[in-house]
């Protein structure tokens, strides 16, 4: 065979070997999104089905929704909780993980176990312990303290889905700390020790701006795992007590499935998607960047 | 000591709804919202009721064939464009994967309006299909793809060539040689694929109406009585059947857990 016949052999291998994946992402990703735009310039009959052009008319529509500003409102308290939260546990459990003692495997190992069980049994558990005559509120009384109605107060409710997001996911973030705090050369500590530092320095001025690269870049994705969590909220308080937990893709969900809105649906669909998109190429900008930090 | 106190303390939300979950699912209703966790009956009554209340075999069986078939059919697709994208030179082969990244910047919330309206079209509502389709081609996938191919770039191309001079062809020395050195790659996808899978809600909800094909966690939420009101034991009863397993298997094949699940921390 000759190096012509090998190589064009290849390039059809290539194109076969990638078919199954880029027809895929065409068919169920790229597609759907041409016709989320197509459908956010339509207004849509709840009843018939109906379509007909309205041009912008959907987006004005977000400026007059006197419900947006709530919803908007409450994803971000949403994902600024759970991502300050989130950030500081995980990095809390990280360092005290981050030495040897005896049981250090077993704690990992408990810390990450949300992550594997089903974020809606997760999710129906902690609703039930969140009952007014619950464990939560039971454990409480034990204290002496008398604990609210938490899933029926909007700011106890809010509390209560970061609370549950974040202790089922902080896991990952824990272990990609883990392995951030791990890659700081040990040369760096034995310095500062020789130097006097206090421990309080060298966390300060060592380890937080070594591993600052995995901090932003857990931030970053931290918030948009947050802006897509549709099943905690879903379970836990059906955004509400009023819209006090509808957060931007339970009220897209709502919008489209409930009230079959289609057009105005794909609209904060779309804004949906507009904020993940930013979030996700800016990671990738600075995961670019810094890659040499990496392994 | 303090440490391990500390961590001890910190530990109880992660641990104690697991642990509260098994408990109250054995105790008999009346005792449901007691705070000591004994029961002097335990009852597998709820357990019982699980299965009558709802076809919650058949879900339970739903799920785990959509989760093997989704991880099977993501694993082979996977494996294929990693390759290609890191091994093969084609024209286009960049832009291609440009493309194909855009499936991990697009979230599966968007895409499901007009996706409902084409398996609609499609005759497909009320069935597996959109479940196994979009997962095992869209999201999950993509991720899946670029972990083997980050993978496939590091793996060192001397081994390929020999295999070429022995005169295998590209389809050969991936299956032959390539494939077999991937096992960490392709097990850390299969975890996070089959989890995934495992955990959709958002689809199923939309996408099926009858009880006897829902899957685990949309079935989960329809323990309710006939006034809307929450079977609490059957539900935690359920419950623990969905989440035992995984946490077991979870406990045995911990590093490969953790190590697949890391990869969607930074995607």
């Amino acid at each position: 065979m000759s190096y012509w016949t090998i190589r064009r052999r290849d390039v059809l291998t290539g194109y076969m070997f990638v078919l199954p994946q880029v027809a895929g992402v065409a068919l169920f990703v790229l597609l759907p999104v041409g016709m989320a735009i197509w459908y956010s310039l339509n207004d849509w009959n709840v009843f018939t089905g109906q379509q007909t052009f309205v041009g912008a008319e959907n987006y004005a529509a977000l400026a007059a929704d006197p419900q947006l500003p709530k919803v908007l409102l409450a994803t971000t308290l949403f994902s600024g909780g759970v991502v300050v939260l989130n950030i500081a546990l995980g990095l809390l459990i990280a360092v005290l993980l981050n030495r040897k003692f005896r049981g250090v495997t077993l704690f990992r190992t408990l810390f990450f176990s949300p992550v594997v069980v089903s974020v809606v049994a997760w999710t129906l558990v902690w609703g039930f312990l969140l009952q007014d005559n619950g464990g939560i509120n039971g454990l409480l009384s034990t204290v002496g303290i008398d604990g609210p109605n938490w899933l029926q107060h909007g700011d106890t409710a809010m509390i209560s889905v970061i609370f549950t997001q974040v202790v089922r996911s902080v896991g990952v973030n824990m272990v990609l700390f883990l392995a951030a705090l791990q890659g700081v050369p040990g040369e760096l500590y034995e310095a500062a020790r020789i130097d006097g530092a206090s421990s309080r320095s060298v966390f300060g001025r060592i380890t937080l701006p070594l591993i600052s690269p995995t901090i932003l870049l857990t931030v970053i994705v931290t918030i948009v795992g947050a802006l897509q969590s549709f099943a905690q909220i879903a379970v836990l308080t059906a955004g509400g007590p009023e819209l006090s937990t509808t957060v931007l893709v339970y009220y897209v969900f709502q919008q489209a499935f409930k009230f079959n809105d289609i057009g105005y649906g794909s609209t904060l669909a779309l804004m949906l998607l507009s904020f993940v998109m930013v979030l996700t190429l800016l990671q990738w900008q600075l995961r670019r960047k810094w890659v040499f930090y990496e392994e | 000591m303090l440490l391990v106190l500390a961590l001890a303390v910190l530990a109880i939300p992660f641990v104690v709804p697991t642990v509260w979950m098994v408990a109250a699912s054995l105790k008999p209703l009346p005792e449901i919202f007691a705070l000591s966790p004994w029961t002097d009956q335990p009852t597998l009554a709820a357990y019982k009721e699980a299965f009558t209340f709802q076809p919650f075999a058949r879900q339970y069986l739903n799920s785990v064939y959509i989760a093997v078939l989704v991880t099977l059919i993501t694993l082979v697709v996977s494996a294929l464009g990693g390759y290609a994208f890191a091994r093969i030179r084609f024209p286009g082969a960049n832009a291609l994967f440009l493309v194909v990244l855009t499936g991990l910047l697009v979230p599966s919330e968007v895409t499901i309006v007009p996706l409902f309206q084409l398996f609609k079209r499609a005759g497909m509502i009320n069935t597996h299909w959109p479940l196994i389709l979009v997962t095992a081609l869209a999201a999950p996938c993509v991720l899946a793809t670029f972990i083997m191919r980050q993978f496939f770039i590091a793996l060192p191309v001397e081994l390929e060539e020999a295999a070429r001079l022995d005169g295998l062809g590209r389809p050969g020395i991936w299956l032959r040689i390539c494939l077999p050195l991937a096992k960490p790659a392709l097990s850390a996808v299969a975890i996070l694929t089959f989890l995934a899978s495992w955990n959709l809600y958002l689809e199923p909800t939309v996408y099926l109406t009858s009880p006897e094909l829902f899957t685990l966690p949309q079935a989960l939420t329809r323990f309710t009585d006939a006034y809307g009101g929450q079977m609490w034991n059957t539900q935690l009863a359920a419950a623990t059947m969905t989440v035992l397993p995984m946490l077991i298997v979870f406990v045995l094949a911990q590093r490969q857990f953790v190590e697949g699940l890391a990869h969607s921390g930074l995607k």
